[in-house]
């Protein structure tokens, strides 16, 4: 069967895709899309680590805790997008790095 | 019936809550302000009649009295209690205090020119001088209102909570609180016309002078309290251990017993509050204040407190005493006191000019009058004329206010300035004052004793009775004097007041004060007269068969049976007659025949070196004054300010204050300046150039942050996993 | 090398070069269409852990939802980025980040000593949907998370109404 280290590992590949992201993208809804392949690999993190640890044992924590993180994604990605439409809205652009008014 | 506990520990709120709201609130209306304190003592005389009427039906405190007292302080393992006690004397004390203070509101009201104009001259701290109103075309000169009437009313309100509270009092740490209280408004109202000298030394000298008195009825307390461990009157009083253990145990002074020592040291609170003599000197000066004031604080309520504290303590006083034994230290001392007291000032009333200084003066007398029946041991006596003293001198104090509002009232229309309280201006008001004339006739009747219809006899009959059938024949002829002089001095004031002619145009336009001055003392006038028939002793020959003797019976009934000294004879009751009828009789005469204020006393042309001995007080003033005031002021000036003060701590302070200056200049230099100043100076300039280095890695761009924040956790993750590896590593 | 074992490989190949794609492309239109194929590719991971649940959810959630929000989002500001430019800066700097965190994880799970002993789920661990939603509502068990985080999408909700909401005063 399927070791559960085949899980972290395809978890850490998507998780660094979403940092490279985060990191590298111009625009600010391609930054959204990097923090939710994150939260991607996160929630893959969760399940595998209670399907084989906690699942024998029939307790639900690992489960709630993915559920939580799908609601708070829900309404970062709610959040987030009315933001950006927002400041698009006043300022034209979507670009990070002209949204810079905390320049010190 | 419903509980009446609750209702006694009721009684004093309401004058309190009536001085808050005053003070707080309504100060800016007058008609407020007395209607408040009018409510707040009407209903602390509602609460009190309920009270007294259920004291004094069957079931009452005759038998046993209503306490309650609910834990207080906590003391150590005990608790310091404080509660309520209504007995026969609390219950009777609460019947005059709360007629007495009602009235005098009411009458208040009247006396402070309530709705009468505000006069143009008129300042806070000086009374009012008068208003002048422009009526169809001419104009009159009419009273003007108190500047300072709500201030007035809150005082007073004040004062009754204070006196309610400590004739309820279950304990002598809650009655010395209201005697204290009492100190402060007294001082307060004394120099309520603060805008006068005279009256600010007045209540200075009321003050301090009563002040020597609380003290050594502080020690009293202290003594007591670490003798027997409590102050509860009831405590102490009717557990047999505890008297005993105070009357055979030795104190440490002058070989007395605790009982005697602190009967003494309580008694010497009495003396300060109720103006005993050496600390009379205060009650005359104290008539400086308004003549409300003067009603309430030397007739009804805080003189009458004194006397309250002996009467209460009497028990303590007369510890192993019972009739037809020596009398104990403290009333032996109160018998003394008290008669020297009655005589001595007395003899100043006679010469004295100053309508309100007569009655000061008969009012020491009285209360001496009232120490010394308690010192022979003649409670329900004594207890009996404070009681009808107080209506009767309540009443006196008030008709001489009437008096006085109606020759001011006399003066501001002849516009000539007079003293408006100089008898010898006076005469011929019972004309134009006829409420009044006949209700100070009342009063001073009652004062003197007249036989039969007034209250006055029926008290000082059983006191002189008293004193003659214990066998204290100096002292009976000693107080016999003293009616025989008060009869003559309240003669002397009425002739001079009320009849003959007029002895000035303000007397001549004198007129009637309004009802509501005058219905206050018509009510007092029918108590003065008729109180007294609730005490008609038994023994009187006639009348004696049907009286009931309630008051006798009723107050008796605190003592145990054997301590009441009351054997009557009629000798005391023919010489309670005859100087009544006498000196009246004999005041009439000499006075009645005195025409013009420019003339001299009568007195005086007889015995001339005695009136002025008498005119001056004794030059008790005067020698008080060289003996221990100046003293005291030198040693005050010389030794404690210009040595002690100036040189000596003063000297000591300003080398202080130099050396701690030359330590500061030094700490400045060698300090402050390179050490602290400099690491202040590096400390910011460090920071600001730090501030202007990081201000550059403030981009702006979020995602050169995360960057970094990545960078750094990697970094900081790489160390923790290294080292965790060398740990396994190294355990494994 | 079991079926179920080739079916994960196949299918976290195709995920993981989606996510590469997704996070290259110029067009960011293309970019939301890779992550909608990355997305169906966790769906199978989760379809694999036998937390069939979660598969739905991510398919109605992740796609349905959030993909597509995205996606207007995109045609709303379409003028603002001109698509035929570089949307990565310095991307080999980060680059070499995304590779450093990427090391470091791979580090920490194969010197993890327990990641070996895990090769298999235990049978018949497949749980009641039903179960969890009990213990939802289970004072208990996860009630006041659940309702905490019911009051965090009310508060997002309004959030964003309050953030999107155009007011005149505001536009140029």
């Amino acid at each position: 069967m399927i070791p559960l280290y085949w899980f972290l590992v395809l978890s850490a590949f998507l998780f660094s895709l979403g940092l490279f992201a985060v990191i590298t993208r111009r625009n600010t809804i391609a930054i959204l899309m990097g923090i939710e392949l994150m939260l991607n690999a996160a929630n893959i993190n969760l399940l595998s680590f209670w399907r084989y640890l906690h699942a024998p044992r029939g307790d639900m924590d690992g489960l709630i805790f993915a559920l939580i993180v799908f609601v708070v994604a829900a309404a970062e990605v709610a959040v987030g997008l009315g933001l950006i439409v927002s400041a698009y809205r006043r300022r034209r652009t979507v670009v990070a790095n002209e949204l810079d008014l905390l320049k010190g | 019936m419903f509980n009446i506990h609750p209702l006694i520990w009721l009684i004093p709120l309401p004058p309190l809550l009536g001085f808050l709201l005053i003070v707080l609130f309504t100060r800016r209306s007058h008609r407020a302000s007395h209607s408040v304190a009018l409510a707040g003592a009407g209903l602390s005389f509602v609460g009190s009649m309920v009270v007294f009427i259920k004291a004094v039906t069957a079931g009452g405190v005759a038998d046993s009295s209503f306490a309650a007292s609910i834990n207080w302080l906590p003391t150590g393992a005990s608790w310091l209690r404080i509660g309520v006690l209504v007995d026969p004397l609390t219950a009777v004390m609460l019947f005059f205090v709360a007629w007495t203070v009602l009235m005098i509101f009411i009458y208040s009201i009247g006396y402070h020119n309530f709705g009468q104009p505000i006069g143009k001259q008129d300042r806070p701290g000086l009374p009012p001088q008068g208003a002048e109103i422009t009526e169809a075309g001419k104009i009159h000169r009419v009273p003007s209102v108190e500047p300072m009437y709500a201030r007035f009313f809150a005082l007073l309100s004040l004062f009754a909570f204070a006196m309610y509270l400590l004739v309820v009092s279950d304990n002598l740490l809650t009655l010395y609180i209201g005697w204290e209280i009492m100190g402060f408004c007294s001082y307060f109202l004394i120099g309520f016309w603060y805008g006068k000298e005279s009256a600010r030394k007045a209540g200075i000298k009321a003050f301090i002078t009563t002040r020597i008195g609380d003290v050594f009825m502080l020690l009293g307390m202290v003594a007591l309290y670490s003798v027997t461990g409590t102050l509860n009157f009831h405590e102490i009083f009717s557990n047999p251990e505890t008297m005993t253990l105070l009357t055979s145990t030795l104190s440490p002074v002058l070989g007395l017993n605790w009982a005697g020592l602190i009967g003494l040291l309580l008694f010497c609170g009495t003396i300060g509050k109720s103006a005993q003599f050496p600390l009379h000197v205060w009650l005359p000066d104290a008539m400086e204040g308004p003549t409300p004031v003067s009603a309430m604080i030397h007739a009804a309520t805080m003189v009458s407190a004194g006397v309250y504290l002996s009467a209460r303590m009497f028990p303590l006083m007369s510890a192993g005493w019972h009739h037809g034994a020596p009398l104990t230290v403290p009333m032996m001392a109160m018998a003394l006191i008290g008669g020297f007291t009655a005589l001595f000032t007395s003899t100043i009333a006679l010469a004295q000019n100053d309508i309100k200084r007569v009655l000061a003066y008969s009012t020491i007398s009285q209360l001496g009058y009232m120490i010394a029946a308690l010192g022979i041991g003649a409670f329900t006596a004594a207890v009996f004329h404070l009681v009808t003293h107080a209506f009767f001198k309540a009443l006196l104090f008030l008709g001489s206010g009437s008096v006085i509002h109606g020759m001011e009232h006399g003066a501001l229309h002849t516009g000539r300035h007079i003293d408006a309280q100089d008898m010898r201006h006076m005469g011929g008001l019972r004309k134009k004052m006829p409420v009044t004339f006949w209700t100070f006739l009342a009063g001073g009747l009652a004062l003197s004793g007249f036989p039969l219809i007034t209250a006055g006899f029926w008290s000082k009959d059983e006191i002189l009775s008293g004193a003659f059938g214990g066998g204290h024949l100096a002292l009976f002829i000693v107080l016999a004097v003293t009616a025989l002089l008060t009869a003559f001095y309240t003669a002397r004031q009425i002739t001079l007041v009320f009849l003959s002619k007029p002895r000035s145009d303000a007397a001549a336009y004198a007129h009637e004060t309004k009802p509501v001055m005058t219905v206050p003392l018509v009510v007092l006038a029918l108590f003065a007269v008729t109180f007294g028939w609730v005490g008609i002793p038994h023994a009187f020959p006639g009348l004696g068969a049907i009286s009931p003797a309630w008051f006798q019976s009723f107050v008796g009934s605190m003592l145990s049976p054997g301590s009441v000294s009351e054997v009557h004879s009629n000798i005391p009751l023919v010489v309670s007659i005859l100087v009544s009828l006498g000196g009246l009789l004999l005041g009439w005469l000499v006075y009645r025949g005195y025409e013009s204020a420019l003339e001299p006393d009568p007195l005086q042309k007889r015995f001339g070196g005695v009136f002025r001995l008498l005119e001056h007080k004794y030059w008790i003033d005067e020698l008080y004054q060289k003996v221990v005031i100046n003293p005291l002021l030198w040693l005050a000036d010389r030794v404690i300010y210009q040595f002690i003060d100036l040189r000596l701590i003063d000297g000591f302070l300003h080398g202080l204050a130099a050396a701690g200056v030359w330590l500061g200049n030094l700490l400045r230099s060698k300090f402050d300046l390179p050490v602290v100043n400099g690491a202040g100076d590096n400390l910011a300039g460090g920071t600001r150039g730090l501030g202007a280095f990081l201000r550059r890695l403030q981009t702006g761009r979020v995602q050169q942050y995360l960057a970094i924040a990545v960078a750094c956790t990697a970094v900081a993750a790489l160390i923790i996993l290294s080292y965790l590896a060398k740990a396994q590593a190294g355990s494994g | 090398m079991t079926g179920m074992q080739i079916v994960f490989l196949i299918n976290a190949a195709v995920t993981v070069i989606a996510g590469v794609m997704m996070v290259t492309v110029k067009r960011l239109m293309h970019a939301a269409m890779w992550l909608i194929l990355t997305l169906f590719g966790v769906a199978v991971v989760f379809g694999l852990l036998e937390a069939s649940f979660f598969a739905i959810v991510q398919v109605v959630v992740y796609i349905g939802a959030i993909a597509i929000l995205l996606v207007f989002a995109i045609m709303l500001t379409r003028d603002a980025v001109d698509d035929s430019f570089l949307q990565n800066h310095r991307w080999v700097l980060t680059a070499l980040i995304g590779a450093v965190a990427l090391s470091g994880l791979l580090l920490a799970i194969f010197t993890w000593p327990q990641s070996a002993l895990f090769t298999a789920p235990l049978a018949d661990a497949q749980r009641d949907v039903g179960e969890m939603g009990l213990s939802l509502l289970d004072p208990q068990g996860y009630l006041i998370p659940f309702e905490v985080s019911s009051i965090l999408l009310l508060a997002a909700l309004i959030g964003a109404v309050h953030v999107g909401i155009s007011r005149r005063e505001e536009e140029r």
